[in-house]
């Protein structure tokens, strides 16, 4: 694996210092004064508030404007999707893993059906892998996208947000030719895909590739070397290697501490050990080295998906397992038998043989763990989703402690949360 | 006309989802093999008869059963025995199996060195809902805690701040993931409306953080009246 360093990127800055650093306002330290410090002040930040990223809720205790504790409040989208698992057969609940993170749906319709197929033990087809590898890797830039455009608006670039919502609308246009919905895709079922891909949309998926790779380069030259970027985010929310791994951050947010785990490579499913890509790894672990991972991961990402497109096989998208896969609508119109059988899969569902499996993927923003219990009924006993923005939200009071107030919003968006998830 | 299927498939909503067929005594899974999993090897000889069971489930996932007392002991020296260095925690959660059957705490480890994957349970009786917490071991494990304490009502000792997480502070209707709890909640509708509109600062802010705005709070509350 390349471990690759971010110095690059930094020495391109045309505004360098003699000492290689970029040129930025010196940051004049406050005399301390005792009369005024002593007192806390308690701020309470969001739920309502579009730099919290959803409906997260923040309370700090302040010393002036320096963050002195930071205590996370979740909960206020707590649906409980596991309990509602519960009740659903195993293809039911596909509708509800996309609308945990509907930033990135794809990854997550893909993650659950992968953890029940290793449960039944059922091996989806070559052409399956491959249409999941690619659809998983566009859904990982479109989130990423979303994050770029929000963190730069965030921290007062609006540009960005505008040029990266462009790109989301091309991938929105994709959901929508394959699956009919441009948000809450659940594209997935146990042992393929909902359908095929649509005519047309590998030529669209180029397409997008080739406009999306122009847009980030725009996006760089707008952000990368820019004095009030790096300003408000170097150096800020800096988290250590041991530190990171104690916490439990997974994906870029560890990656950018330096430590190369990522699901894809460490523990390939899917035969990502066959794709060439990279995994970016960071120095610093700060908000900077966090941007710059999760740009390079974009690049990297188009680059499998062109992988998959060349390799794409031809042959069925589904398993030839009538247990899972519902016959085709022409013969539930014609045939006895096909009707019966599809009433039967739709009414009773399928069932799973007793046991359980946990399956973690790489999802866009982290390791996304699914875990399915089954007694050998066509319901499962438990559903549990390990989600990566819960386990990294965690770790802001950590991050933040010690910071001015202003980059708590830096920090906070520096994470890429996404509330649906976290909440569940 | 009330239809009997369709009320069959309600099923649930107001007494929970009912116990699981399965036969409690025997664990999912084939017999693993010690061999198999140099963990599993090196688990056996040093705790010894303390390794309940070992299985393999879906084809190559390794879990061992270990006595809820033990939990700690045998946590911590999978993170800090050289040979094995569990340093990352990837998840805690619970699995409750419905019908008086005890409830399990999992946990899933990650050896980022040596690239192994291990699930350890630990079974706790629903008369002892208690287990020692993992947060000395990996920081991690604070807040997936705080979640099986909310959904589940496992207690952690030692953990440093266990308060609900994902239901509010003041909900008095139970642990919603055990099975005997119905998926409507526990009180009906108008009740749980009448609680939500009538919840006081004390309910959206902890003591501690009370205690920082000092009684602020309580001048805030007069001026709004």
């Amino acid at each position: 694996m390349s471990k690759r360093t971010v110095e690059y990127l930094v020495t391109r800055n045309p505004e360098m210092g003699l000492d290689g650093r970029p040129v930025q306002a010196p940051v004049v330290p406050l005399e301390h004064d005792p009369e005024l410090s002593g007192e806390h002040m308690l701020l309470n930040i969001g739920p309502q508030h579009p730099a919290t990223h959803g409906v997260l809720r923040l309370v700090v205790e302040l010393d002036g404007e320096t963050i002195v504790r930071c205590i996370p409040h979740i909960g206020f989208l707590h649906s409980s999707f596991e309990k509602l698992g519960e009740y659903r057969t195993w293809n039911q609940i596909i509708p509800l893993t996309d609308r945990m993170d509907y930033l990135a749906p794809l990854i997550y319709n893909c993650a659950y059906a992968m953890a029940v197929e290793k449960l039944m033990g059922v091996e989806v087809t070559e052409r399956c892998k491959v249409v999941r590898v690619m659809l998983m890797e566009m859904d990982r830039v479109f989130s990423h996208l979303l994050w770029i455009g929000t963190t730069a608006l965030d921290i007062g670039a609006m540009t960005v947000f505008l040029y990266t919502f462009q790109e989301r609308e091309r991938v929105y246009d994709l959901h929508e030719a394959l699956t009919g919905a441009r948000i809450t895709t659940s594209a997935t079922r146990i042992g393929g895909m909902m359908a095929d891909l649509p005519p047309g949309f590998v030529q669209g998926v180029r397409t997008w590739i080739e406009s999306c790779r122009r847009t980030l380069d725009e996006v760089e030259t707008l952000l990368s070397n820019n004095n009030l970027w790096i300003g408000r985010n170097r150096d800020v929310g800096a988290i250590s290697a041991e530190d990171a791994i104690d916490y439990g951050l997974t994906g870029p947010n560890l990656r950018a501490s330096g430590v190369p785990y990522d699901v894809r490579k460490d523990r390939p499913y899917y035969d990502y050990e066959t794709y060439d890509f990279d995994v970016p790894v960071g120095e610093h672990g700060d908000c900077y080295d966090r941007y710059l991972c999760r740009m390079e991961e974009m690049r990297q990402s188009m680059n499998i998906i062109e992988q998959a497109i060349e390799r794409l096989p031809d042959g069925p998208i589904n398993v030839d397992d009538p247990r899972l896969i519902l016959p085709g609508k022409k013969d539930v119109m014609t045939d006895m038998a096909s009707m019966i059988h599809h009433f039967k899969v739709v009414m009773e569902g399928v069932n799973a043989p007793a046991g359980e499996s946990w399956f973690g993927v790489e999802s866009s923003k982290g390791e996304l763990g699914m875990y399915v219990v089954s007694d050998g009924g066509s319901k499962p006993v438990r559903w549990r989703v390990r989600g990566p923005s819960f386990i990294n939200i965690s770790a802001l009071p950590k991050m933040v402690e010690g910071h001015l107030l202003a980059d708590v919003i830096t920090v906070n968006a520096s994470l890429d949360i996404v509330l649906g998830e976290i909440d569940r | 006309m009330a239809d009997k299927d369709f009320e069959a498939g309600l099923g649930g909503l107001d007494e929970g989802p009912g116990a699981s067929a399965t036969d409690p005594e025997a664990p999912f899974g084939e017999a693993g093999h010690a061999a198999d999993h140099p963990t599993v090897a090196a688990l056996r000889e040093r705790f010894g008869e303390a390794i309940q069971h070992h299985v393999v489930v879906a084809g190559d996932e390794h879990v061992v059963h270990i006595p809820a007392e033990r939990n700690t002991e045998i946590l911590r020296w999978l993170k800090e025995d050289p040979e094995q260095r569990y340093l990352y925690l990837s998840d805690i959660t619970a699995v409750d199996f419905g019908g008086g059957r005890p409830l399990e705490v999992v946990y899933q480890l990650w050896s980022m060195e040596l690239k192994r994957q291990i699930r350890l349970k630990a079974q706790l009786p629903l008369s002892a809902l208690e287990i020692d917490s993992a947060v000395p071991v990996w920081k991690a494990a604070d807040w997936l805690e705080r979640e099986v304490f909310d959904l589940f009502g496992i207690t952690f000792r030692g953990h440093p701040d266990l308060r609900r997480i994902m239901m509010p502070d003041n909900y008095a209707e139970g642990h919603p993931l055990r099975k005997d709890f119905p998926l409507r909640g526990r009180f009906s509708r108008a009740e749980q409306t009448r609680r939500a509109l009538s919840m006081e600062v004390e309910d959206y802010y902890t003591p501690e953080e009370l205690g920082i705005a000092g009684d602020k709070h309580r001048h805030g509350q007069e001026a709004g009246a």
